[in-house]
């Protein structure tokens, strides 16, 4: 079958005599020959468009069967509506790249301005940036920008994080030469700010970083963890990885947080094997000029009209070279839109009230199978996710319900323990038939 | 360009900077403020922090651009100009008075500044 390819071989020797070679191989020669793979790649014959579609799908029903997940552990299963697909599916959405050009691309501007808007009202935060790659980068950027803010290169981080955002946490600090110091849970779960590390020297700190709801779903006292990190001259970095949370629970911003990092999946994108995500990022007016990635601003053009800009570009990387405050100079441009327009068409109250059902469902599931003979790793307050220690003979029903395709609980490092997720798209027959499976 | 406005009196550095040494005063020059623009912001240093000769001390920012500001002489930062948080464009309209940036205690040497007559030979040969 013919498929296209965009070089002809005329064109390639072109190429070759306007690059200056003789042939391809020519253009390798700074990599050392003992470092190049010698003869062709040991690939199958080519297949078909048909054949390979084929095989893909058959691939795919073998490893990702149509089933429930009943975990989030930063990705969650929420409905989208159908505006949301069909709105950002538009061409002139999905082709739009970012506004490199930002004068003549004033309806990627107000979509991105919006976004910036909803969110600002979501967590109460006087500034949100056009976004980040996704929830983890994003707490990264907050903390290095605490650094920035607080000439300070410690960074305490609770334990409670997520531990992939951990992770990528430690590579940002490893390259920009920051501390991290790590602080346990309590038994509630939430952090614990009693017991510091040794190490630790006094107003040290540039930031306090902590996650609500956390990794095993406990909300954490923002309030309080923002007075006690403001008594040390810190910052106190607020993250998340289910922005659905906001939709019920008192915002970062009216609890004192200063700079707010998380992710946005929940708001109308899909789970995608993990990305392309969405990195929210907001913080106060005061700290404006330290916050990575790109600003979108109101304004008026020469004959009055409302009109859009990128602001505060003195920040960044196009402008300020090696000095700017971050290497990002991109935003997740689809995604924000994606999100800014499932936030408009759920309004506060839709918001709040999908948020309410995550509540509800989640805590039908936590009393069922506390009933069941499960006991709680933490008793702090939770929202749609938790962690429970199971039964001794609970691994035997999760292998029988994964053959029913019920992806039954996040197993965790530590022994016996599972994470559970019930989002508003599991309904009580479903939840009524685990359950009943669980307590056999 | 028009001719630039260097008063006589004045310490003035390679980069730009002038020093007032009755008041002990650090700012940048007329022709800096011209070259640079409308300024949109500027980032002081805090009180008390102490700079060598040549380092960054804070940066001035115009709409399309940032510049670094650097220490004409050592010294240690005993005020700064408040005023400039809220209203950039005193480093425009007043650079040598009103425009001031920060003001010194603990002065290192002075060598290698300029006087008016050798700061005005060097920026008409820019």
């Amino acid at each position: 079958m013919h498929r296209y390819l965009p070089h002809t071989p005329e064109d390639e020797a072109t190429m070759l005599k306007a690059a200056g070679v003789n042939k391809k191989e020519d253009l390798f020669a700074s990599i050392p020959e003992s470092c190049r793979r010698q003869g062709e790649l040991p690939l199958p014959p080519a297949l078909s468009e048909w054949e390979l579609t084929d095989r893909a799908e058959k691939l795919a029903s073998e490893i990702a069967p149509a089933g429930s997940a009943w975990y989030g552990a930063g990705s969650y299963q929420h409905y989208i509506p159908a505006v949301v697909s069909d709105l950002a599916g538009r061409s002139e959405f999905v082709t739009a790249y970012t506004p490199y050009q930002p004068e003549i691309s004033q309806g990627t501007l107000q979509g991105i301005f919006e976004f910036q808007t909803l969110i600002s009202r979501l967590l109460d935060m006087e500034v949100v940036n056009a976004s980040m790659y996704d929830g983890a980068t994003a707490l990264a950027e907050g903390a290095l920008m605490a650094c920035r803010l607080g000439k300070r290169k410690t960074i305490l981080f609770s334990a409670g994080i997520h531990p992939r955002y951990q992770e990528v946490l430690q590579t940002y600090a490893e390259a920009s030469g920051v501390k991290l110091l790590k602080l346990d849970l309590n038994q509630d779960g939430t952090t614990d700010l009693s017991k510091l590390p040794a190490k630790l020297g006094e107003n040290e700190a540039a930031a306090l970083l902590v996650q609500s709801p956390n990794f095993y779903g406990v909300i954490e006292p923002l309030a309080d963890q923002a007075e006690w990190i403001h008594s040390k001259k810190g910052l106190l970095v607020a993250g998340f990885t289910e922005a659905m949370a906001y939709g019920l629970l008192a915002s970062p911003g009216s609890q004192g947080a200063d700079i707010v990092c998380g992710e946005g999946q929940s708001f109308g994108l899909g789970q995608s094997f993990g990305g392309p995500y969405l990195g929210l990022m907001a913080t106060r007016k005061q700290f404006v000029r330290n916050i990575p990635g790109r600003l979108v601003g109101q304004t008026k053009d020469t004959e009055g009209h409302r009109s859009f800009v990128l602001t505060l570009s003195t920040r960044e990387q196009h402008i300020r070279r090696e000095r700017a405050v971050s290497n990002i100079c991109s935003n997740a441009g689809l995604c924000a839109l994606t999100c800014a327009i499932y936030l408009a068409s759920m309004g506060g109250s839709g918001l709040q009230q999908v948020a309410k059902i995550n509540h509800d469902k989640a805590e039908y599931l936590k009393a069922g199978l506390l009933a069941a003979g499960f006991t709680p790793v933490y008793n702090g307050q939770t929202f749609n996710e938790f962690a429970l220690r199971a039964p001794e003979d609970f691994a035997k029903t999760r292998r029988r319900l994964l053959k029913h395709k019920i992806v039954f609980g996040l197993p965790l490092k530590e022994r016996r323990v599972y994470l559970f997720c019930a989002t508003e798209t599991r309904s009580r027959a479903e939840m009524d038939a685990i359950l009943k499976e669980v307590s056999k | 360009m028009a001719k630039s406005n260097i008063p006589a009196g004045l310490l003035y550095s390679n980069d730009h900077e002038w020093l007032d040494q009755k008041t002990m005063k650090i700012g940048v020059s007329d022709y800096a403020q011209h070259a640079l623009g409308d300024l949109t912001y500027v980032e002081l240093p805090t009180v008390g922090d102490h700079f060598d000769k040549g380092q960054e001390f804070g940066t001035l920012e115009s709409t399309k651009s940032v510049s670094p500001l650097y220490m004409p002489v050592a010294g240690t930062v005993k005020a700064v100009n408040e005023e400039l948080e809220n209203a950039p464009e005193l480093v425009n309209q007043s650079p040598y008075d009103k425009g001031w940036i920060v003001e010194i205690e603990d002065a290192g040497s002075t060598e290698g500044l300029l006087n008016a007559d050798a700061y005005t030979k060097m920026v008409e040969n820019l």
